[in-house]
């Protein structure tokens, strides 16, 4: 954590009104290089908004919020610049947003789009090298055999670790998941946060992973970012997050965060990452 | 009678009294449309000249033959027929071919979600006075300004066509799944690029299960299109029935629904390959 090195990502005072209600309200938070972090909340608490407004997908309210991508400006006082808000954060959506139709290695090349000569992208001509690195891409998520195959006749599973390598071959710095397992069985969950946190671990991409349930939280993100109505209520590492705090924090709400069967109430976790160095990072960043 | 009615008339209003009011006010606006209705069909007697229905008896004579001529269809010129059918087919292919390829790019700019309100609306209007104007309208325009032939009929019917099938193309990326597009937003893709990977693999085969169906019709219109000069099979069909050639003509009409109905089954086979 020198301070020569850009934060990945920075939010500062973001807020977003739709009509009377208030998606976001003054959030903000930064995110190191190399961080797997994971952001919670119960549905409607603002976790998709955040994540849409990092993307570059929506554009905030004109108070004063910006977001920042590796020191670029990417969106500041409801103002987009497309420049640095697209292609330098590759995002993986729930419903996966593959193109059915199309093959698989088609949807993996359409990560090049951003990087490559806009006339050649648009003609679909990718080159051997491009060809070469979307095989290699899925060969890393696990499922080469399936490069020609239609999207839409993959499993949930598949579907997703394809769209992980479409933003392998993005070649972001940043990566940003919007509920990525909650459409997904317990086995396929997992092997899909394992590909995430392999990524985050090998390649030092930030990866900012949003989750519906605590127990995978836990388990791959030393560090939580937790929300509720449109705000950050907790930021710190996540072995503070025992069942009880949940419910302090989210008070009914919080049955929707925990596995009913897999609940240690300890803060203990045995399942904590792998490999990590638990004393980085900690309580400074405890906030609210 | 008049007691029947009076009687059955009283024991029924007694319960509707008490439990549906509504009820004698919707019978009310049955008649009323009824009146208006038969009305209108009694006003547009005269105009319509329905009084010369017994012409159709009185000159039973012509009827019969008529009738007996196109019994004896004569097929003794049938490679020049099926020449003309030809015509027709390609007229109706090229007037396809090009209104499908103005479509495309006119169904995405009116379709809602793609395109902002001030292109949206003008295209809009345009492809809204593409379609109220009939093929034979157009035909006739495009006859005055190139010329007797089956070009002019290639235009009318392309001009009609893409009114109606950017319409069609719109409405099916209306009804795309948003997402997938999104997804190739946050690569950095162009609009265009945008649209070629996700949307058009989305509405691919709507599209051509509709122009498929649009080629079949305009086979059908091209034949009319021949009536007003515009070539092909219609103009051969129109002069032989102008002549009394009736035997000829039936021969023509075989042909003509022959090919229809062919062509219905092709496109019909070939739409169930694209989806």
């Amino acid at each position: 954590m020198t301070e020569i090195t850009p934060l990945a990502l920075s939010v500062t005072n973001l807020s977003k009104r739709y009509g009377e209600t208030r998606a976001l309200n003054g959030v903000s938070l930064m995110l190191e290089q190399g961080e797997m972090v994971a952001l919670i909340g119960a549905s409607g608490s603002g976790k998709s908004t955040l994540i849409r407004h990092i993307a570059g997908l929506e554009i905030g309210d004109g108070d004063g919020g910006r977001v920042e991508i590796l020191g670029a400006v990417s969106q500041a006082g409801g103002r987009m610049n497309r420049e640095a808000a697209r292609g330098r954060v590759a995002v993986i959506f729930q419903q996966f947003n593959l193109v059915g139709r199309l093959s698989v290695l088609t949807n993996v090349l359409i990560g090049h789009l951003g990087r490559i000569p806009r006339w050649r992208g648009t003609l679909g001509l990718f080159n051997a090298p491009e060809k070469d690195k979307a095989h290699a891409a899925l060969a890393r998520v696990g499922i080469p055999q399936v490069a020609a195959q239609r999207a839409s006749t993959l499993s949930g599973g598949q579907q997703q670790r394809a769209a992980i390598a479409r933003t392998l071959v993005q070649e972001a710095r940043i990566l940003i998941a919007d509920e990525p397992i909650s459409a997904l069985d317990p086995s396929a969950a997992r092997r899909v946060m394992d590909v995430l946190a392999d990524i985050s671990r090998e390649d030092g991409i930030t990866v900012l992973v949003s989750l519906h349930q605590v127990e995978y939280a836990r388990r791959y993100c030393r560090r939580t970012i937790a929300m509720r109505d449109g705000a950050i209520v907790y930021d710190g590492p996540s072995t503070a997050l025992s069942n009880d705090f949940l419910a302090e924090l989210y008070g009914a709400a919080s049955e929707e965060l925990v596995l009913p069967d897999a609940a240690p109430s300890s803060p203990a976790d045995p399942m904590a990452p792998t490999g990590a160095d638990p004393a980085k990072r900690q309580a400074a960043l405890a906030t609210v | 009678m008049t007691d029947v009615i009076a009687s059955t008339g009283v024991t029924t209003a007694r319960p509707l009294v008490g439990q549906a009011g509504p009820k004698p006010v919707r019978s009310m606006r049955g008649w009323l449309v009824t009146l208006v209705f038969v009305g209108a069909l009694a006003a547009s007697w005269g105009p319509a000249e329905m009084g010369r229905w017994t012409y159709l008896f009185s000159d039973a004579g012509n009827m019969a033959s008529y009738a007996k001529d196109f019994l004896k269809p004569d097929f003794k010129e049938w490679a020049s027929y099926l020449n003309e059918m030809l015509v027709t087919i390609q007229i109706a292919l090229w007037g396809t071919f090009l209104a499908v390829l103005l479509s495309i790019p006119f169904g995405i700019l009116s379709a809602h979600n793609m395109a902002p309100w001030w292109v949206l609306h003008p295209v809009r209007r345009l492809m809204d006075l593409f379609r109220a104007i009939h093929e034979i309208v157009f035909a006739v325009l495009f006859v005055v300004a190139v010329g007797l032939g089956p070009f002019a009929g290639v235009m009318a019917l392309f001009v009609h066509t893409t009114g109606i099938l950017a319409k069609l193309f719109s409405e099916a990326v209306e009804a795309i799944d948003p997402r997938p597009v999104e997804a190739i937003r946050t690569t950095g893709a162009s609009r265009l690029q945008q649209v070629i990977f996700g949307v058009i693999p989305q509405v691919l085969p709507l599209w051509i299960s509709f122009s498929l169906y649009r080629l079949e019709s305009n086979i059908r219109s091209a034949t009319v299109l021949g009536l007003i000069g515009a070539g092909g099979i219609g103009q051969v069909l129109f002069e032989s029935i102008r002549g009394f050639y009736y035997p000829q003509a039936s021969a023509i009409l075989i042909i003509v629904v022959a090919t229809v109905t062919l062509m219905d089954i092709l496109s019909q086979q070939l739409r169930k390959v694209v989806i």
